[in-house]
């Protein structure tokens, strides 16, 4: 595996404070590498947003970092404490070393400025000193490396269609070559059609310009295809994290596995779908233990009492799961420190 | 296909021809120019819905699912074409008829928060829906629509508010709902799409039990074609206001005949494929027409990698191909009804 590109330790983040806190986030690690695409997956609730808000340093109230650090490895191995920044050194960074695609973004363009208008003004800010016919240049440069024509530079947003909007965004992103690239949700609100266009044009111009991708989605069949290797969140936590063939072929998790079971399958053979029963917890009613357990079907002694660490499964280094099936049980265990 | 009596005694609703045009708002431009634009939201759609059958309509969004299912209901008038229930034509109106056919024929949306009232109980949903439908709302009424939704012991479930449940939950009241006027066919509008993931598969589990129970004729509409192949007998795909595809769910997904049917099994997400990024070239791309000025000829002609010179000026009717399958396309127009043509269909579909 390359170097690490972003590492996050011990990560947690509340909703409110006080008596009406909520924990969103609870102790998340998560070590993103140069060059891959990264997969977050999870239910509605599960905290994915949360998460890449809170990376980005752009979680507003009432959602607080109650703790953990969150570090960025530059190319030359200096590391950056993005928990730290302060607020211009934060506006150099984002858009500049990431930046992020949010949940709808495509709605969020301006429908009084030309495409053309939107792209030049992030290189405006960022790049001062670039003449006015690079920045055009540099922007017809950005819509050819989505898919759109340069004829369309002039157009208005309501004259797109949604998946191109979308791509102007993802356009947007790439402005300033940044080194990470977080997608929440960037094509859920897209037909299939046109989210394999995006996501291949994605995956392609990521081996192209060397960038690494966070991509947050709830649709596990999507980043399989994907991604390099996937994490998957539940009621707040990371439950597991492996490969995305791993995962796939063989998820150590109940909840993982639960998942896979969930989507039909549209070639092979027909599978049984066994689903998951019941339904996600709420934040403010998080079920002791394992979150997961009230559903589980293996559920154990330790289960509803104690919370499983994410840990390497037997004789496995290349990946992590939080689970008591994998791992000895507290009665066994060896005190942790 | 559709000659044998015992099939044609099956239909409870059926769609000859049935046309939206929505007028667009006009401009200046169009008030000097005397056009009068219209969006084509529905074309020309037939459809038959049977007993114990559930039948998938499968398109990108904008493709006029939701306009098909609100003419279906009666929520607008059509533009052109009829529909029958039972057998019988029916009449625009408000009145009785217009009562009986809404008990009969029941819709269910996709957002099942939206379609809820928040301020009211799940108890008062479900005695209003008996009422207005004629029935008596008693206790083992109640308790036993909520059972057939699987919200069991209805105790815990009737006097909950509509936020206190899950998404899961309320969208089971919403069907229980509509149970209430004990219909003869359920319009299911993306049920599922706004649900979570692990809650999916209960809630189309349950449609399908009821279809088997209760003998209801569905319409299952989704963007989602492999969850067709799972819960559906029967798929219609619909492209640009138009059905272009329809047969066996299996046949359909696993042998699509449209190259729009190919284009969006292509698309879907599949852990299994192998790159063959080439292979998966020719399937086309781009995006749906406008459907104000919708493409002469074939709809997707500007998409369809297999285009003909004639696909650009007439429109393809709908051709027969084996095993109840059909396609409204060129490339089965000779002979369509021979031997020979299945066997090009077939070679088509293993490419
Ligand atoms: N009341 C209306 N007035 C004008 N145009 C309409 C109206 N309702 C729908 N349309 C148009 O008709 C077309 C079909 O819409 P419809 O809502 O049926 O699509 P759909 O397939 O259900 O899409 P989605 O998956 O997004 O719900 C669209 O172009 C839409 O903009
Ligand atoms: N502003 C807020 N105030 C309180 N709770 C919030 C807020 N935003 C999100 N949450 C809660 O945090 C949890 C995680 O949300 P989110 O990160 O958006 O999940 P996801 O992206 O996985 O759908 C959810 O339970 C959500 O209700
Ligand atoms: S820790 Fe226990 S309850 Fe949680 S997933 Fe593993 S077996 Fe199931
Ligand atoms: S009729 Fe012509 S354009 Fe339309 S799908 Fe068939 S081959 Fe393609
Ligand atoms: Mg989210
Ligand atoms: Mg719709």
């Amino acid at each position: 595996m390359s170097e690490p590109v972003l590492t996050i330790s011990g990560l947690n983040v509340d909703y409110g404070t006080g008596d009406a806190a909520v924990h969103a986030l609870r102790d998340i690690d998560l070590t993103l590498h140069r060059g891959e695409v990264l997969g977050l997956a999870g239910e509605s609730g599960s905290g994915k947003s949360t998460l890449a808000y809170a990376v980005t340093r752009l979680l507003s109230p009432p959602g607080v970092i109650t703790g953990g650090e969150v570090h960025y490895h530059q190319r030359d191995g200096e590391a950056l404490d993005l928990l730290t920044l302060t607020a211009p050194e934060l506006r150099a960074f984002r858009w500049q070393e990431l930046s992020i695609v949010f949940q709808g973004a495509m709605n969020s363009l301006n429908p009084v400025h030309t495409v053309h208008s939107q792209l030049t003004d992030v290189l405006k800010a960022h790049r001062p000193e670039m003449k006015r016919a690079e920045r055009t240049a540099r922007a017809v440069e950005l819509l050819s490396l989505v898919g759109i024509s340069a004829d369309r530079l002039s157009a208005y947003p309501h004259q797109l269609s949604g998946g191109m909007r979308q791509r102007v965004m993802i356009a947007m992103a790439l402005a300033l070559e940044p080194e990470i690239v977080i997608m929440d949700e960037p094509t859920t609100a897209l037909d299939v059609v046109m989210q394999r266009q995006i996501l291949r044009q994605l995956v392609k111009l990521r081996e192209e310009l060397g960038f690494s991708v966070v991509f947050i989605t709830h649709d596990i069949s999507l980043l399989i295809e994907f991604s390099d290797r996937i994490a998957i969140m539940y009621g707040g936590r990371i439950v597991e994290e492996a490969g995305a063939s791993d995962i796939y072929r063989d998820p150590c998790h109940p909840y993982s596995d639960g998942l896979l079971h969930s989507f039909p399958a549209l070639h092979g053979p027909r599978r049984e779908l066994t689903g998951i029963p019941g339904s996600p917890p709420h934040l403010s009613a998080m079920p002791d233990g394992c979150a997961f357990h009230p559903r589980c079907g293996k559920a154990l002694d330790p289960c509803a009492t104690q919370v499983p660490v994410l840990a390497r499964p037997d004789g496995d280094g290349s990946r992590t799961v939080a689970c008591w099936l994998h791992q000895p049980t507290p009665a066994t265990a060896a005190p942790r420190s | 296909m559709t000659t044998t009596t015992d099939q044609t005694d099956d239909i409870v609703l059926e769609a000859r021809g049935v046309t939206k045009h929505f007028p667009v708002r006009r401009t200046g431009r169009d008030l000097v120019a005397r056009h009068r634009r219209t969006v084509h939201a529905v074309d020309d759609v037939s459809l038959q819905l049977r007993r114990s059958t559930v039948t998938a309509l499968v398109g990108e969004s904008g493709s006029g699912k939701s306009t098909v299912a609100r003419l279906l209901s009666q929520l607008y008038p059509l533009t052109d074409g009829e529909i029958q229930l039972e057998g019988k034509a029916v009449k625009a109106g408000r009145g009785r008829s217009f009562r009986s056919y809404v008990r009969q024929v029941q819709l269910i949306f996709q957002d099942p928060f939206a379609s809820l009232n928040p301020v009211h109980t799940v108890r008062y949903h479900l005695t209003r829906s008996l009422r207005i439908h004629g029935r008596e709302a008693t206790g083992a009424e109640l308790a036993a629509l909520l059972e057939r939704v699987q919200l069991t012991p209805a105790a815990q479930y009737l006097d909950k508010f509509p936020h206190e449940l899950s998404g899961g939950q309320r969208q089971r009241v919403a069907i229980a709902r509509a149970l209430g006027a004990d219909p003869k066919v359920l319009l299911a509008d993306e049920p599922v799409s706004m649900l979570d993931v692990s809650i999916r598969l209960g809630v189309l589990n349950l449609l399908r039990d009821l279809k088997e129970r209760l003998h209801l004729a569905i319409l299952y509409i989704t963007h989602d074609i492999a969850s067709a192949r799972y819960f559906a007998d029967t798929t219609l795909v619909m492209y640009a206001g138009r059905i272009v595809e329809g047969g066996d769910s299996e046949t359909v997904t696993q042998r699509p005949a449209h190259p729009y049917t190919q284009l969006l099994i292509a698309s879907a997400p599949d852990p299994d494929r192998v790159v063959a990024e080439e292979e998966q070239e020719e399937t086309g791309s781009g995006e749906p027409p406008s459907l104000i000025a919708p493409p002469a000829g074939c709809r997707f002609h500007p998409r369809c990698p297999k285009a003909m010179e004639r696909c650009r000026t007439e429109l393809p009717p709908r051709f027969d191909l084996a095993d109840g399958q059909w396609a409204a396309c060129w490339l089965y127009a000779d002979g369509a009804d021979t031997t020979d043509t299945v066997g090009d269909h077939e070679k088509e579909a293993a490419k």
